[in-house]
Parts: C-alpha cells; sequence; structure tokens
C-alpha cells in the first residue's frame, strides 16, 4: 500500500538512524549533566543505573510476575469496560426516554476526574487486583460508552430502511445493523480505550498495592531511588508501546472493511 | 393518452395519499403530497417523473411502508399496508448496502433476515451475483467497488428476495451516461423475464419513457399530485441507448415534456426562492 503526497524528503534508513541520533544524544545529555553534577543524580537519577536496575529486574526475572498483573488488570479493565459501555451504550441510545433520563448524571460522570476515585474502590475492594480494574473500567467505560452511542446514532437511515425492507425484525436490526456499526465506533477508540485500561492499572497500584509496576515504582520512590523509579517508567513506556503495536495489528484486521484515503496498491 | 386503474385491484395502489410533515421553522404543516392516487399493475413498469424535491421518495416511501400517509392508505395486491410492504423491494438511491458486510455477505442478508440456512442463501447468493455479472467479486467490501458495482450488489441483494413488485428510487443517478444505459438495458432484461411489477422514480424524461409502459408526471411541490398520465406504446424488447433515436419517442418526450416543463420551471423557481 502506497500513500500518494507527502513532502517528506528523506528516506525511512535515514529517517530512523536520524531517530535513533536523537534518542543517543538525549541519554548523552543526561549522562553527562548527571555526572558532573550540574542535576543533581539525587534527583534525576543516572542513565547507567537506570540501565543496571532495568538489567536486573529482566535477568533475575523479578520484574515478570509485577508486568503479568499489570498486563491482568489493564486486559480486565479493558474487556468490562468495554463490555459495560457497549451495552449500556446500545441501551440508552435505542431507547429515548432512558437517554434523556440518565443525559445529565452521565455528563457529570464523565466531567468528575475519576481517577479521585481509586481510594474509595481501594477500600470497597482491597489492595488486590480488583480495585485497578475497578478504576480503569471507570475510565474505558465512558470512551467506549460514548462511542457506541456515536455509533447507533450514526447509523445511515437508508441502511437501517434497507435491511428493514430486506425483512429484518426489531432484533435482527439490533443485531445486523445497530451492533455491527456501534463496535466498528469501539473499535476506532481502541487506542485510547485500551491507554486508559493501562493508565487506570497503574494509577491504580500506585495509590496503593501489593504487585504490579505502579507497585514497584511506589516502593521505589518511598526510599528516593530515583533509578529504579525511572527505570520503572522506562519499562511501562515500553509495554505501553507493545500495547499499542498489538492494538493497531487487531484494528487492522477487525476494520478492513473501512475505506481509506488515497490508496493504490503496489503493483 | 390517459388509462386510470383502480389502486385496489392492482398489484400496488395508492388511495388519496396525502402526507403532511411538522411545519418548517413554524409555518405550520408542510403539505408535501396531497391526494394522489395511482397504481401500478401486475408486469407494468411505471415511471414517476417530476421536478427535484416534488417529494417523489416520499410517494415511493409509502409504497414501501417504510412512510405512514397522513391520510389515504397504501395497498399491495389489495390488501392494505400495515407495515413494511413484505412483497416489494427496495432500491434507494444512495448507497444501503452495509459497509461491514462484503458482496456475498450483503447479498445473503434478506434470505437471513428471513432465517433461511446459510449454505441455502450462499448458493443463492452466487447465483445471483452470477446474474448481474459480480462473480469474483464476492469478497470485495462496498468501498472497493465501483459505483455501478454497488448498484448491481444492489440490485442482487434486492432479488434475491424474489419480491413481486420493485421500487426503484433514481436507483442509476449516480452513474456515468454508459454504466447507466448498461445497467437500464440489464434491469430491464432481468424484469421481462420475471413478470414483476415495477414503481421507477426519476427525474430524467427520457430515462422513465425508454424502460416504461407508462409515465406518471408529477406536479412541482409542496402539494405534489400527479398531473398527467402517458401510456409509452415503444415496442419491446427495447435497448435503452438505440430506442431514444425513433422518431415515435421524440413524440411521446414532446407530448409529456410538455407537461413537465412548467412544471420543472416551477419547481425551479421554488428551489431558488
Amino acid at each position: 500500500m502506497r500513500k500518494a503526497g507527502g513532502d517528506a524528503k528523506i528516506s525511512g534508513a535515514t529517517l530512523a538512524l536520524c531517530q535513533a541520533g536523537l534518542l543517543f544524544a538525549i541519554f548523552g545529555a543526561w549522562y553527562v549533566l548527571t555526572e558532573t553534577g550540574v542535576l543533581a543524580p539525587f534527583f534525576f537519577g543516572r542513565p547507567f543505573k537506570v540501565a543496571q536496575v532495568i538489567w536486573e529486574w529482566f535477568a533475575s526475572g523479578k520484574i515478570y510476575p509485577h508486568l503479568a498483573i499489570t498486563l491482568i488488570e489493564t486486559i480486565l479493565a479493558f474487556a468490562v469496560g468495554s463490555l459495560l459501555g457497549l451495552g449500556i451504550g446500545l441501551w440508552l441510545a435505542l431507547t429515548p426516554l432512558a437517554s434523556a433520563l440518565a443525559d445529565p448524571y452521565i455528563k457529570a460522570m464523565n466531567a468528575m476526574p475519576r481517577v479521585i476515585l481509586a481510594p474509595i474502590f481501594a477500600v470497597w475492594f482491597g489492595l488486590g487486583i480488583t480495585s485497578k480494574v475497578a478504576l480503569g473500567v471507570t475510565l474505558v467505560f465512558f470512551i467506549v460508552f460514548f462511542n457506541v452511542y456515536q455509533g447507533v446514532k450514526e447509523v445511515s437511515p437508508v441502511v437501517l430502511a434497507n435491511a428493514r425492507m430486506l425483512g429484518a425484525s426489531k432484533r435482527q436490526l439490533l443485531r445486523y445493523i445497530y451492533l455491527p456499526s456501534a463496535t466498528s465506533w469501539v473499535f476506532s477508540s481502541l487506542h485510547t480505550s485500551v491507554g486508559m485500561a493501562f493508565v487506570g492499572a497503574v494509577v491504580g497500584e500506585y495509590l496503593g498495592s501489593a504487585k504490579g509496576v505502579g507497585y514497584l515504582i511506589l516502593q521505589a520512590e518511598g526510599v528516593f531511588d530515583i533509578d529504579t523509579v525511572i527505570a520503572g517508567i522506562f519499562v511501562l513506556t515500553v509495554f505501553a508501546l507493545l500495547l499499542d503495536y498489538i492494538v493497531t495489528r487487531i484494528e487492522a484486521r477487525l476494520l478492513v472493511w473501512r475505506p481509506k484515503t488515497a490508496e493504490t496498491e503496489a503493483m | 393518452m390517459t388509462t386510470t386503474v383502480a389502486p385496489a385491484a392492482a398489484a400496488l395502489g395508492l388511495e388519496n395519499v396525502t402526507c403532511a410533515f411538522a411545519g418548517r421553522g413554524g409555518e405550520g404543516n408542510y403539505i408535501a403530497v396531497r391526494d394522489t392516487t395511482l397504481a401500478v399493475n401486475a408486469r407494468e413498469f411505471v415511471s414517476i417523473v417530476g421536478p427535484t424535491g416534488c417529494g417523489k421518495s416520499t410517494l415511493l416511501n409509502v409504497a414501501a411502508g417504510l412512510l405512514a400517509p397522513s391520510t389515504g392508505r397504501a395497498l399491495a395486491h389489495g390488501v392494505p399496508l400495515t407495515g413494511v410492504n413484505t412483497r416489494a423491494g427496495y432500491m434507494f438511491q444512495s448507497d444501503a448496502l452495509m459497509p461491514w458486510r462484503n458482496t456475498l455477505d450483503n447479498v445473503t442478508a434478506g434470505p437471513e433476515f428471513h432465517g433461511v440456512a446459510k449454505a441455502e442463501a450462499t448458493a443463492k447468493a452466487r447465483d445471483w451475483l452470477a446474474r448481474v455479472g459480480l462473480t469474483g467479486f464476492e469478497d470485495r467490501y462496498p468501498h472497493q467497488l465501483s459505483g455501478g458495482m454497488r448498484k448491481r450488489v444492489a440490485l442482487a441483494q434486492m432479488l434475491i428476495l424474489d419480491p413481486e413488485i420493485l421500487l426503484m428510487d433514481e436507483p442509476f443517478s449516480a452513474l456515468d451516461i454508459q454504466t447507466r444505459q448498461l445497467m437500464e438495458n440489464e434491469l430491464l432484461e432481468l424484469w421481462s423475464a420475471s413478470g414483476k411489477s415495477v414503481l421507477f422514480i426519476t427525474h430524467d424524461l427520457e430515462e422513465a419513457i425508454s424502460l416504461s409502459d407508462r409515465v406518471i408526471v408529477l406536479s412541482a411541490g409542496p402539494e405534489t399530485h400527479p398531473i398527467g398520465e402517458f401510456a409509452i406504446d415503444l415496442p419491446r424488447p427495447r435497448d435503452v441507448a438505440e430506442i431514444r433515436m425513433q422518431r415515435h419517442f421524440t413524440e411521446i418526450f414532446e407530448a409529456i415534456w410538455q407537461v413537465l416543463k412548467s412544471e420543472v420551471l416551477k419547481g425551479y423557481a421554488q428551489s431558488r426562492r
């Protein structure tokens, strides 16, 4: 697949090289500034120390159970939040009375900074994964909910009329028209909702937990071990990039029917 | 040249149909269609022509049972409609295919809704896709097809259910002229072999004459109603591209145009207001 246009003149290889160079420069500056004492290593850490911590985590295998917990929390939060958002979104979008009734409360709940619910969830569900999942669910739910709501409202009236003429019953319209249309909107918001599930998991762990990458960071912070904090942040970043990559692959599979702009197939 | 048919005896009938919509900008009710009676006989191809925005689609939606008229009623084979007209198939002006389904699955949708087994529906759909010349495109999604191909899919999607009445709302208006004439010829071929009734809506008088047995002319809106009815006694089978060159075609065209012209001008004047 090729995209037409684009004003970038440099080739892919050169660009990758420049990007690597930029990374190297940033790390180099960090190293020089902390080694010469311009930036206090106590506050800014030292790149080699950070690398060492990461290396030890993976070499000893100490990080894996924590990563697994964070991943499970993310997946559960995403799954539960998406299902709830899909179900309630469909229901409210197709029941004008319920939607009118719930409208101000949905708006209020969406406007509320929901991260602040974490302490309440910790009290309700304890320090295990449930409280993190609950936090992630509140973040994911609204993204999915609003997309489903939009998806149902944006169903083409012609497609709908056509399905009715082809003999679709009310239930069949829900299953064959509204649901696919809504899920396509959910899939297109996959990046945001998976990202939010991840944020929920990590923030939940950071605010109180016994396991997970957020917990490692919390512990290190408690003893002013800034190197470990930064190492945790790096691990989380790489992990998030990996998740995003997987989502991109899944998305490409699920949305094959979506037209892409200005695209020709390579001969 | 006027023929009148009793709506109750026909394959499709509209009886004294009036459609009023809630007023625009608080001007009270907007009456799109007033007191319209028309009928399509079994095996008859009837076209409705009228200026743009005159309420042609409204009439067709009433005939499809998608829209309940304010007064009057729609009948299919003498039976008043209470919901969607189950004996009719509808081909829309704009794209009505499900974008998330590929060609094959779009065509199987109708049988699927009616509870036909998947294997049987698929076999039937493949047969219909072959008939409209789309074999090999089963796996394509609508956005990967050209406008003409999408119309063929829509045609197969409608015809697979074997409806007795075909309702067509300017189905080919978005196509270029060559593709359009090819599609029109294919439609005539499919129709003549099937014995179905067709109610075809268009703003193109040439298209209406070349396809139909009868052409009904509507007045400009609001309060649209039929103002003329013309039997088209051109021989069949017809080739829509060639029939336009016949002298008799031109004569019919002139006769209808005399009635249509003033309405088109009225419609144009209204659209500029």
